[in-house]
């Protein structure tokens, strides 16, 4: 504040306690998110394994990418960038994210729309809508596996007793199936937190409005359409951020529900085996690192296309 | 010809009834405020007039038809809501022109509308604007804009102005009125709590009270001919005095009713004598509020300033001519 030299002592009094009440905060996130990830990038650029994190050496970004050459003009490359099941983990990761989220705010929306209507024992179907969300991931990927399951499920006698399908599906042995599998439980899993977010945006929009769209003759969709949604825009936007961010480092549902297959393996996935399965802890780092970036790129890239008002400043 | 009419209208909430037997009739360009305290069911009354509330019983005739299942777009009404209910991201222009869009006019015919409306409300600057980037005065007149495009035959006002200050207040109250001078064949409906906008808008005042009419009538039918102890209270500013000792007993009546501006006040005599409790002092006006012993507390009004103060003690006469004389159940008596 060089322009207003003369502070009073209030206003730096407020100063000093705005900073106080802040130092908490900043200390935690320092020493939780900021010094792992800090430590996480520097192990990715060194030889770091498991039994010997402290004699780490600095081997540049060979984790990443390394050309090795096999003298003859033969060679070939090796690190993350070059290994073909690390994209698939990216893909899949990005598939998960894009499929999951989409059916969650379609439902979530569509959920959140009944539920801010005027009915009879509103408060009991709020509360039970959110089940599936209070349940933990563990326990609810455990309860969809045994539903899941090729010869004891609930979901394939079903289906049979419908004259759906002849034979039962290996719903999360089968590679054509398990991305399926983990997408159903996911949707099935956020669609309430979804729905949460969106009606809190329902419940901001004046009822008036619907009043005078009422005299103006408005029919039902168009409203929707004309005033609702983007009234809701901003909270839908932003539950979407939340759940992508949510997504795109999904770990247990896919751990617990389809482990070790190439047709669910998640970035994250992909990390913790080599981190701690293959002991490969440097270069387990380095896709920690890439999967930092790359949530952080689709994320940055989300929040300028649909240019977010995360300031609030427009609302 | 009237435009409005009502025929034993009620309203009920389940068991609760909020509404008995309204029997109105409002003529074409007719100015009509529906004023009562607050529940009094007003709003409600202009809700079911404008299909927002269905009516629980009795008919709705809007120029003759039966509208009671009509919907509200098809009744030929426009609303000016107590919360003006503009559409928050569309523009002043978008926000008049929804309805006309729905309606299937054409472009031309939408842009004509909204340019006529806003030039007889001095809001053309505003036209490309967000409702939150006006202030209240602004809004209110935006919202009056969409009713106008409407061209409505029965235009309804929903308390428009209680959320501006008081001096917008008062300019927008004028605006109203020369608005139902340049729409002379637009029957307006408009509710308020406030006795003076009642007063001063209406061509006739509906007087509404738990449910019930009370009295309709003109604004100096109503301060002349109170039909009730209610209505009496209600207009007129300030309250008329009513008294329930010596003076009702001396003409035979529960109470003595008796407006502050009808009451002479003198220091050397008069019919009642009372201490000076406390005086307030308007500039224009100073009203006096004395404590007569065996009569009560009585209020009286001065034109002016006044040199009378807390303690002095002074003479009152009521002038018998407006002396309002009411039985134990709040009806008048003659005389």
């Amino acid at each position: 504040m060089s322009a207003n030299p003369v502070k009073s002592r209030l206003s730096r009094n407020r100063t000093r306690s705005a900073w106080l009440f802040l130092l908490p905060m900043l200390v935690t996130l320092f020493v939780v998110a900021a010094w792992p990830l800090g430590r996480t990038v520097w192990f990715s650029f060194t030889d770091a394994s498991l039994d010997m994190m402290s004699e780490a050496r600095w081997v540049g970004i060979r984790n990443y990418l390394e050309y090795v050459d096999f003298g003859g003009g033969e060679g070939q490359y090796y690190g993350l960038l070059a290994d073909a099941r690390w994209w698939r983990s990216v893909w899949n990761t990005v598939l998960f994210a894009v499929v999951s989220v989409s059916f969650e705010t379609v439902f979530g929306l569509i959920i959140a729309l009944v539920l801010n209507q005027q009915f009879r024992g509103r408060g009991l179907v709020r509360a039970a809508v959110l089940i599936p969300w209070a349940i933990p991931t563990i326990v609810s990927a455990r309860m969809w596996a045994w539903m899941l399951h090729d010869q004891f499920g609930i979901i394939n006698d079903m289906l049979q007793g419908l004259g759906l399908i002849a034979e039962p599906i290996a719903w999360t042995a089968s590679p054509d199936t398990a991305m399926i599998a983990v997408l159903i439980v996911d949707i099935w899993k956020t669609t309430p937190f979804m729905a949460l977010l969106i009606l809190a945006g329902l419940q901001m929009v004046p009822g008036d409005i619907y009043e005078a769209a009422k005299l103006d003759g408005i029919p039902a969709w168009r409203v929707f359409r004309k005033v609702t949604l983007p009234l809701i825009m901003p909270a839908v936007l932003v539950a979407v951020v939340f759940r992508a961010l949510d997504a795109l480092r999904v770990f247990d549902i896919v751990y617990v529900l389809t482990p070790n297959t190439d047709a669910t393996r998640t970035m994250s996935v992909y990390a913790r085996e080599n981190l701690f399965d293959y002991d490969q802890f440097a270069y387990g780092s380095a896709a920690s690192t890439l999967l930092f970036l790359i949530i952080a790129l689709i994320t940055i890239t989300f929040i300028m296309a649909t240019r977010m008002d995360l300031e609030g400043k427009r609302s | 010809m009237a435009t409005v009419e009502l025929t034993n209208v009620s309203k009920s909430y389940g068991n609760v009834e909020v509404l008995r037997d309204i029997n109105l009739s409002l003529e074409k360009g007719e100015f009509v405020v529906f004023v009562g305290p607050s529940g009094c069911g007003k709003s409600t009354l202009l809700r079911m007039i404008a299909g927002l509330e269905d009516i629980s019983g009795g008919e709705l005739r809007i120029d003759g038809k039966p509208m009671n299942d009509v919907l509200p777009a098809q009744r030929g009404i426009a609303m000016v809501f107590q919360s003006y209910a503009l559409y928050p991201h569309m523009t002043v222009f978008e926000n008049m022109a929804f309805g006309l869009e729905q309606a299937r006019l054409s472009k031309p015919e939408i842009e004509a509308r909204v340019r006529e409306a806003s030039k007889m409300l001095q809001i053309e600057a505003l036209l490309d604007r967000k409702p939150k980037q006006l202030s209240g005065g602004q809004r209110q007149r935006v919202a009056i804009g969409r009713a106008i495009t409407r061209d409505p035959r029965v235009f309804l006002f929903d308390e428009p102005l209680s959320n501006l200050d008081a001096a917008l207040r008062v300019d927008t109250r004028l605006e109203i009125a020369g608005l139902g001078e340049r729409l002379p064949d637009t029957t307006m409906i408009y509710v308020t709590h406030d006795q003076v906008e009642a007063m001063t808008l209406a061509d006739r005042i509906v007087v509404l009270n738990g449910g019930i009419v009370e009295q309709v009538g003109t604004p100096m039918e109503l301060y002349e001919k109170p039909a009730s102890q209610f209505v009496a209270g209600f207009i007129g500013s300030p309250r008329m005095n009513f008294l329930t000792g010596p003076p009702a007993k001396a003409h035979g009546a529960a109470v003595y009713g008796i407006r502050p501006e009808h009451i002479a006040l003198s220091r050397e005599s008069g019919d009642w004598t009372g201490r000076v409790v406390l005086t307030e002092r308007l500039g224009s006006d100073t009203f006096v509020h004395v404590d007569v012993e065996a009569v009560g507390a009585v209020n009286v009004r001065i034109e002016g300033r006044s040199e009378i103060h807390g303690g002095d003690t002074v003479h009152l006469t009521p002038d018998p001519a407006s002396v309002h004389l009411f039985d134990n159940r709040g009806r008048p008596l003659a005389g």
